[in-house]
């Protein structure tokens, strides 16, 4: 019988470098996205086509969400699914210079319309994520019992894919490399691959372990496991053709949009039965990163309403109605769960690390390893929760009233990221603390 | 139940609910009925540890003839648990309800991962391994 030890070995962790890089920059281009937003106010909320607007998108999109969930997949892959990612630290360096490189670049590209800005910023984006893609997917190739959530990753990375295509294509064709003449239905096909493909499915797959582990739910469907993820990137892959066919005049607009009833369905049943989940937890006491998740699952209902609302012809042409679907798909659907999900990620990680090394050392008794809520403290994480949702409110009505909002807003978003910040550096620098006395600890036995 | 997948797999559930009835009580600042729901806690985790380690792990090796394989690393992951055991009865010792909940909740990410390993894997890997004895393996398993 073929045993697959790598899959239970624990020391297959990357070092604690790999992921907190990534978690610790992220919050920094969140407050970049606040600054954009504080210095244009309601230029960056008037139209979606405003040069701030698609800098303060990528931002977020790229430097806040692709980051996180980048660095937390090189960490959980060899601990999920017992398959370390190639010359992970390598891969971790290129990728995270030439992501922040390249996100920074786009976004001073599109502000300053500087084209050879956004040509540094296809040529470093491009690279960072294909280095990064290449790295992953040999890892998920290895797999060899992927379960659910292996399976979904996959179909996510393929969708990262596709969307960094026409990232690249769009890009070329707004900065004049190439002519191009469907570049607006092109570049919702990009961000539809990119919000409900990358981020959406990553999100999916992951929720199939932590929702059951964090708070002790019934586990999901096994249907619904088996199916969804294929469901969604099925209709992806149908929904983009129809889309381009509507943008060149050869079909109807009713047709991409009764056909996008599908995946809208699908994202509404997962997050229905995700927040059936909870409601149905055994552990009794609620947390900071349950309420996060919830806000992402309500997010995706909120979503789902104001796209229905959208299908009315009239409304779809208001400039507010695809402001207001970004702001809950970005910063309602994946901030929210991607940045709950750190509250649980840093400090158990910090945690382990540095269990590990004490049990390596024999140091118990000697040196105290603080637990997760001494690593953060829920009051602090709350703090941040609170800006978050104060954010999302503010955005929301700064859609409609920009000229008095939107700084408002802007404003707190910096306090949120600033938090996020805060509370990741507490933990990073009690880890270093306790590092360092397990380290005088070994110097002096 | 008549394999092991199926009976641990409900002992970890057993395990799982006392955990959380113990973390409501103390969360709650009841240490009267949280104090001793802990100890039932931490005696139904190492009545399910000992089962593993005194019979099914070591029958598990003779099987198979690996020692240093999945068995070991499952109870590298017992030993780190037992530490926080020792820590989160500490607390209920001195009723310190901020120490205790940051430790069980640093305890449940370490045991709900340690379960997926054994439900997900080493327990299917026992089960064929054992075929024949599987329900003698139990009743020693009980029997402990
Ligand atoms: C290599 C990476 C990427 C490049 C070069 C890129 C480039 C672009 C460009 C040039 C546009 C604007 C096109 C136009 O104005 O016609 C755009 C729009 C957009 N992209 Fe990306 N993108 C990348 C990755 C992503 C990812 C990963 C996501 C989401 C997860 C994303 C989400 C969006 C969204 C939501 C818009 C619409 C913004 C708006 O309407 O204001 N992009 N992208």
């Amino acid at each position: 019988m073929q045993v697959n030890r790598s899959s239970l070995s624990l020391d297959q962790a990357p070092p604690i470098s790999v992921p907190f890089r990534f978690f610790l920059t992220a919050p920094v281009f969140g407050l970049l996205a606040a600054l954009l937003l504080l210095i244009y106010g309601p230029e960056a909320l008037s139209t979606r086509w405003a040069p701030a607007t698609l800098a303060l998108t990528h931002l977020i999109t790229l430097g806040f969400l692709g980051l996180i969930m980048c660095g937390a997949m090189m960490q959980m892959l060899p601990v999920l699914a017992g398959s370390p990612v190639p010359s992970v630290e390598w891969v971790t360096a290129v990728v995270h210079l030439l992501l922040s490189i390249g996100v920074l670049a786009l976004a001073a590209g599109f502000l300053l319309g500087a084209n050879a800005l956004l040509h540094l910023a296809l040529a470093a984006l491009g690279g960072g994520f294909l280095v990064f893609i290449a790295a992953v997917a040999i890892a998920l190739k290895r797999i060899q019992a992927p379960n659910a959530t292996i399976n979904g990753m996959r179909l996510a990375v393929l969708a990262l894919f596709i969307t960094v295509m026409l990232g690249l294509t769009v890009g070329a064709g707004f900065s004049g490399m190439i002519s191009l003449g469907l570049l607006i239905p092109l570049t919702d096909v990009h961000l539809g691959w990119g919000l409900l493909g990358w981020v959406g499915l990553l999100v999916i797959s992951v929720a199939y372990q932590v929702v059951p582990m964090f708070q002790l739910t019934p586990e999901y469907p096994a249907r619904l496991t088996r199916l969804l993820a294929w469901a969604l990137f099925g209709a992806l892959m149908i929904w983009a053709p129809l889309y381009l066919a509507w943008g060149s005049g050869g079909l109807p607009r009713l047709a991409p949009d009764v056909w996008m009833l599908a995946p809208a369905a699908a994202y509404g049943l997962f997050a229905g039965v995700t927040l059936w989940l909870q409601q149905n937890r055994r552990r009794r006491v609620s947390d900071i990163t349950l309420l996060f998740w919830r806000t992402g699952m309500v997010a995706i209902a909120v979503c789902l309403l104001i796209w229905l609302w959208g299908l009315i012809p009239a409304e779809a042409y208001r400039p507010a109605w695809p402001l207001l679907l970004g702001v809950w798909l970005l910063f309602g659907m994946a901030v929210s769960v991607v940045n709950g999900m750190l509250y649980k990620i840093v400090p158990f990680l910090a945690w382990f690390h540095l269990q590990s090394r004490q049990v390596a050392l024999m140091s118990m008794g000697k040196v105290k390893v603080p637990n997760m809520k001494e690593l953060i403290p829920d009051r602090l994480a709350q703090r941040q929760l609170y800006a978050h949702l104060a954010t999302l409110i503010l955005l929301t009505l700064a859609v409609f009233w920009p000229g008095f909002l939107a700084r408002i807003a802007g404003l707190s978003l910096g306090v949120s990221c600033i938090l996020l910040l805060l509370n990741m550096l507490q933990a990073t620098r009690r880890y270093r603390q306790v590092n360092q006395e397990l380290s005088e600890f070994a110097a002096s036995r | 139940m008549s394999n092991i997948t199926d009976t641990m797999s409900a002992d970890h559930h057993r395990c799982d609910d006392i955990f959380s009835e113990a973390e409501a009580l103390i969360s709650k600042g009841d240490w009267e009925q949280g104090g001793p729901k802990y100890k039932e806690f931490q005696e139904a985790m190492e009545k399910h540890f000992a089962m593993e380690e005194e019979v099914l792990f070591p029958t598990f090796e003779q099987r198979t003839g690996q020692t240093m394989g999945p068995t070991q690393v499952m109870r590298m992951e017992h030993s780190q648990m037992r530490q926080l055991f020792a820590e989160m009865a500490e607390s209920v010792e001195q009723r310190d309800q901020e120490k205790y909940l940051g430790q069980s909740e640093t305890l449940l990410m370490v045991m709900q991962q340690h379960n997926a390993k054994e439900e997900q894997i080493l327990y299917h890997m026992a089960d064929q391994v054992l075929s024949g004895e599987v329900s003698e393996v139990l009743e020693r398993m009980e029997a402990v």
